[in-house]
């Protein structure tokens, strides 16, 4: 063992209690200067339980947390940060419509004669920022910038009011290859400072990256902290899902489904400004997924395909026959349903209840004259819940209070209550935890069983390559290749990508 | 069915709550208060005064329930009030028959409210801004109307709309009720109320799930315009004449407190048309109690205001929580008693 | 001395044919508040009669409620040199320049209706009822109408805080001092509209025993009145006969409460504030007389004796 000196932070024996659940239960937890540590379970494992009580964000129950050894017990984030404890969540909680040096110097800003220096607050930004290679004009609001700048902002921020401890929260949700690269250079580099960082993801490839060593909580307890060379990924999933899964989630799975023949025909179907004039076939159960990087235009086509914007060029039909794709409304006449990739914004609908959510689109294309009768509406919901394990204390839980993964289940759920014949998947695992990812995936698979046509956007390849007979791949907003049969691999398509980009670049 | 009664009684609990309270604080007061007698055929008493008095903002608050649970505002309502009003009396004295003028009336507050939702869904623009247009343009049309003075007219019928009774009760009474239990009924036996509910909370997934969201907000603003040619007739009819500069004055407030009263977010989302009616009850009960009182009129406004602050705090999630803190043993009572259920 | 004259014999030549070609001997300028009431809009149409009647070139500019456009009006009638200009102002403060600049163009300024906050050497005269006279005049008639019997007044005071329903109480009260069997049993603001009287009025009744305790009812406007003689119909009680009812403004449908014996009297607030201006115009020119500096026009008390009906008549068409 290293000697206590050797911890930077260091909690024993946490104790948290809500009315009604024990949500920590004895936890320890410890970490080393200069180390990164991951942090991981399934959602409502108890992580951002026991981030909040290292945070001062909420009181603990029970147990110590030490800081270089001493005692403390921090009443408030802002306790916490004086400390030493910085903390960086997935939803960037700064303020958008300030720049980003007020951003930075936010209550701390240099003064001269009573005055905000703004020449002054600004230089120091940029040098401040130049330590993370990050060359940006710090006068300008921080909502102009993508959501990686503004997270190395906020890390920049609590680095350097606290500069002990940093706390990554799903840091890497929202970002794409290139940003979580960048990303990581820092957190490397922040490690070299001799900082301990606590990160929390469900990306396990990530944690592989970057992690020193893991820490898996499962149900309020600790399950086991080791180092990350000497736990296999098979091994770290046992530990978050307390069973042992057969097949790790990026395996192998069964045979794909025999596609059928074309139902669905898209021809020079398109929108200026947001997807070039693309042609596409799908076949009843068939699987087609679609790959590229962020911004290649994945969600533009998803968007197109569905009415949410409407198609400027290009015919669509459905066995012969033109289909109306101007609206949503339209689409889902035609048994249509699209589970969008932004699913706080586009998919749940919060303050309503697991059954309005689910009914929602159901009712929706009824029309308002003829409700869907409470009895029904319950009995829908119950199935559901049931089908695809929603983890939901009742039907009557504003979905809001349900984790990712389980407000995906119920997007999915409002969806396959439609009965439709074509399903758009815009990212349905992303930023879901383990469990719940495996249990959607094999979802697609039985839905494409059944006959289904589906389009599947994914960034997880290995997921892609799994369940689709084909992948479409995406660059500056056109199609441009199609990997059919045995060309669908993940190394295909990282070369598809590469290929194209590489055209694009020469 | 048992269930569905529990969740009335228990939304409605605090609205109820504070009426009492308040009839109470007011019946102390004045010791006459309860007091209900019948003359030449109708109820007469201050309850009756409440209900009838309440009947404006009571009908607007109708309206402006469902324009809030879609997320938006209608400040328009006292103007289009005033323009109602205006429009009814030039149509009754201009010799059109009671129907027609009714007719004509309440068309113009359909247009009215058709106006603010193509400003509001067709044109996106913010509720508060595309509302706002009307509010300070309604009353300049209604003054046009009336040529600034108050237009008097004499037909017994549209009088009886003001004034006249039925079963007992004023005809304004009669008007809101029977309205709200039609309107309330609408939206809670159809799907109308639980899609205007998602809009509310989501109008893009609301969208993306196929709902109507364009036809549903205009229909909103349609539904309050409807409210406030309603609320413009009663207010015309009670006094025997429009007058374009009072009629309605500030009445939109008294509808959005209603509503906020009765407990419905200005965020949008879930909203009860019942809770809202119970709002406009407790306001006109606490403006009537004011009168009854015999407290100067200096004192009018600091009284009502005391009393609303004190229902919304006593309303906010934060006192809720510290009620439910107090009585945690019957909470937890009730609580299993659901669950065996 | 010469040349003086002849050039003073052409100014006034080119002033005859400038008078010639607008056919009229006087130009004024009117610059309105706007038509917030009915009684401005009676205040418009009558100055607009007076002007025509006295063979005045009458300029009209309506304010719409705003001093801005105001002070742009007086500055439009200065530049275009008019002979005097009416101005009902719409607020006290705020007039020092722009009275400044028609004294130096030497143009008087008659106030109508309402007095500013600037020194009185900037205008000629204000034209004004006097608030509290009215109340005082409603009161007298009450206590002349009771006769000394004991007597239950309930008041409706106009939009607490301005200045007609602090002045028409307290002239009210001034008259009913020292006549111990009139009291104010309840006062309360009906804001001056039918509405609010309406329905302060049907507290009144409930409150005093169904009306039965109350034995007048002194409203500062008509409009309040008229509100609360509904309220008392309402209520199964005979207005102007179980309650008597005094107001202030004589407004034409008082009359035609009065004619129905609903209503017993009214104080007149007279619309007619530009036949006193243009007199005291007449005569400063005429022989350079000023008038004082503030005329109180005739707050007339008209009753049922004074033939209501044709009152009404003769109002109705000044738009109110």
């Amino acid at each position: 063992m290293q000697p206590a000196s050797s911890y930077i932070l260091s909690a024993t024996g946490i104790d948290k209690i809500f009315p009604g659940a024990k949500a920590l239960n004895r936890v320890d937890f410890s970490l080393r200067r200069g180390e990164v540590h991951a942090l991981l379970g399934e959602n409502g494992a108890g992580k951002s339980t026991l981030v909040k009580c290292l945070t001062g964000a909420y009181r603990r129950d029970g147990g110590r947390i030490l800081v270089d050894g001493a005692d403390v017990d921090p009443q408030s984030t802002l306790e916490a940060q004086n400390l030493g404890i910085g903390t960086v969540y997935q939803e960037v909680n700064l303020l958008s419509n300030l720049t980003v040096a007020e951003n930075l110097f936010l209550g701390r800003q240099p003064k001269r004669f009573g005055l905000v220096d703004a020449r002054e607050m600004n230089r120091r930004a940029r040098a401040l920022l130049a330590e993370y290679d990050l060359d940006i004009d710090v006068t300008a609001e921080l909502a102009a910038y993508s959501v990686a700048v503004q997270q190395v902002v906020a890390i920049a921020r609590a680095v350097d009011l606290s500069g002990k401890v940093l706390i990554l929260d799903e840091p890497t949700a929202s970002l794409d290859t290139h940003e979580v690269a960048m990303l990581f250079r820092i957190v490397r580099r922040l490690k070299e400072r001799g900082l301990g960082i606590v990160f929390i993801t469900h990306f396990l490839e990530q944690v592989y990256a970057i992690s020193d060593r893991i820490t898996v909580l499962r149900n309020g307890q600790l399950v086991g902290t080791r180092e990350t060379a000497d736990l296999p990924r098979r091994d770290l999933i046992a530990m978050m899902l307390g069973r042992e899964l057969v097949q790790e989630v990026a395996g192998e799975h069964g045979a794909k489904g025999e596609a059928g023949p074309v139902r669905f025909r898209f021809r020079g179907f398109g929108r200026k400004g947001h997807i070039q004039p693309f042609d596409l076939d799908v076949g009843a159960g068939e699987v087609v997924g679609i790959a590229g990087l962020l911004g290649s235009g994945r969600t533009e086509t998803a968007e197109i395909l569905f009415g949410a914007e409407r198609a400027d060029s290009g015919t669509a039909e459905r066995d012969g026959r033109t289909l109306d794709l101007s609206s949503p409304r339209a689409a889902i006449r035609e048994k249509f349903g699209f589970c969008p990739e932004d699913r706080k914004v586009d998919g749940i609908v919060g303050d309503l209840s697991v059954r309005e959510n689910i009914a929602l689109a159901l009712q929706a294309r009824r029309g308002w004259a003829r409700p869907i009768s409470r009895g029904e509406q319950d009995r829908l919901a119950d199935h559901y819940i049931k089908a695809l394990d929603i983890r939901t204390s009742d039907r009557e839980k504003p979905i809001k209070l349900l984790s990712g993964g389980n407000q995906q289940k119920a997007i999915l759920a409002r969806w396959l209550a439609t009965n439709p014949d074509f399903l758009i998947l815009d990212e349905p695992t992303r930023g879901i935890d383990v469990g719940a990812h495996a249990e959607i995936i094999r979802l697609i698979e039985s839905l494409c069983e059944k006959g289904m046509s589906l389009i599947v956007i994914s960034s997880e390849l290995e997921e892609l390559v799994a369940y689709s007979s084909r992948v479409i791949v995406l660059r500056d907003r056109a199609h441009v290749a199609e990997l059919t049969g045995s060309a669908v691999t993940t190394d295909g398509i990282v070369e598809a990508i590469a290929a194209s980009a590489g055209r694009a670049d020469p | 069915m048992n269930t569905t009664l529990k969740t009335y009684a228990v939304r409605l609990f605090p609205q109820v709550a504070a009426l009492v309270v308040i009839l109470l604080m007011v019946s102390i007061a004045f010791p006459g208060f309860f007091r209900l007698e019948m003359q030449n055929g109708r109820l007469y008493g201050s309850l009756i005064d409440i209900l009838n008095r309440g009947a404006p903002v009571a009908l607007l608050a109708i309206g402006m329930t469902v324009v809030i649970a879609t997320k938006g505002i209608d400040l328009s309502v006292g103007a289009v009030m005033a323009i109602c009003g205006a429009v009814a009396a030039a149509c009754i004295t201009a010799g059109y028959g009671l129907a027609m003028t009714l007719l004509i009336t309440i068309g113009t507050g359909l247009l009215c409210g058709l106006w603010n939702g193509l400003l509001v869904a067709v044109l996106d623009i913010q509720p508060i801004i595309a509302t706002l247009v009307l509010m300070v343009a309604g009353r300049g049309i209604a003054q046009l109307i009336t040529e600034g003075a108050i237009l008097t007219f004499n037909d017994s019928g549209l009088i009886f709309i003001g004034s006249g009774s039925f079963l007992g009760l004023p005809m304004p009474v009669v008007i809101w009720l029977v309205f709200g239990l039609a309107v309330a009924l609408i939206v809670r036996r159809t799907a109308l109320g639980m899609l205007i509910e998602a809009l509310g909370v989501n109008r893009r997934a609301s969208m993306l799930s196929g709902v109507s969201t364009g036809v549903l907000l205009i229909a909103a603003y349609v539904l309050s315009g409807l409210c406030a040619a309603l609320a413009g007739i009663i207010a015309a009819a009670d006094i025997r004449g429009a007058d374009a500069n009072n009629a309605g004055l500030w009445l939109e407030l008294d509808a959005i407190l209603a509503v906020v009263v009765g407990g419905t977010s200005l965020l949008g989302g879930r909203f009860s048309i019942a809770a809202s009616l119970l709002g406009a009850l407790i306001i006109q009960s606490i403006n009537t109690g004011i009168l009854l009182s015999g407290f100067p009129p200096e004192f009018n406004l600091i009284i009502k205001a005391a009393i609303i602050v004190l229902i919304l705090v006593i309303q906010s999630p934060r006192a809720q929580s510290a009620f439910v803190f107090l009585s945690r043993p019957q909470a937890a009572a009730s609580k299993t008693g659901e669950e065996t259920k | 001395m010469k040349f003086k004259i002849a050039l003073a014999s052409a100014t006034i030549l080119a002033a005859s044919m400038f008078s010639a070609a607008s056919a009229a001997e006087l130009t004024v300028g009117f610059s309105q508040i706007g038509s917030e009431s009915g009684w401005r809009a009676a205040e418009t149409t009558l100055t607009k009669q007076q002007a025509e009647q006295r063979g005045i070139d009458l300029k009209f500019a309506d304010a719409q409620q705003k001093q801005e456009n105001q002070i742009k009006a007086l500055r439009s009638f200065i530049a275009q040199g008019v002979d005097a200009i009416l101005v009902a102002p719409v607020v006290a403060t705020g007039w020092d320049e722009v009275l400044q600049e028609a004294k130096d163009a030497e143009i008087p300024v008659i106030l109508l209706d309402r007095t500013v906050d600037a020194p009185d050497n900037l205008y000629l005269t204000a034209v004004t009822s006097d608030l509290v006279h009215e109340g005082n005049v409603a009161g007298k008639w009450l206590v002349d109408t009771v006769a000394g019997k004991p007597c239950n007044v309930v008041e409706l005071q106009g939009t607490t805080g301005s200045s007609p329903a602090i002045d028409r109480k307290k002239g009210f009260e001034e008259a009913l001092a020292g006549h111990d069997n009139l009291k104010i049993v309840r006062s309360q603001t009906g804001d001056f509209t039918r509405t609010k009287g309406k329905e302060v009025m049907e507290s009144f009744l409930k409150a005093e025993d169904g009306g039965k305790n109350i034995c007048a009812l002194y409203a500062h406007n008509d409009d309040m009145a008229v509100g609360a003689i509904q309220a008392i119909k309402e209520a199964g009680l005979k207005p102007g006969t179980d309650i008597l009812v005094v107001s202030i403004d004589a407004v034409p449908d008082i009359f035609q409460a009065m004619a129905a014996g609903e209503a017993n009297a009214t104080v007149e607030l007279t619309p007619n504030m530009a036949g006193p201006a243009f007199d005291a115009l007449d005569a400063f020119r005429k022989d350079g007389k000023a008038p004082p500096k503030w005329i109180q026009t005739e707050s007339k008390l008209y009753t049922q004796a004074d033939d209501p009906a044709k009152v009404y008549e003769e109002k109705k068409g000044l738009g109110y």
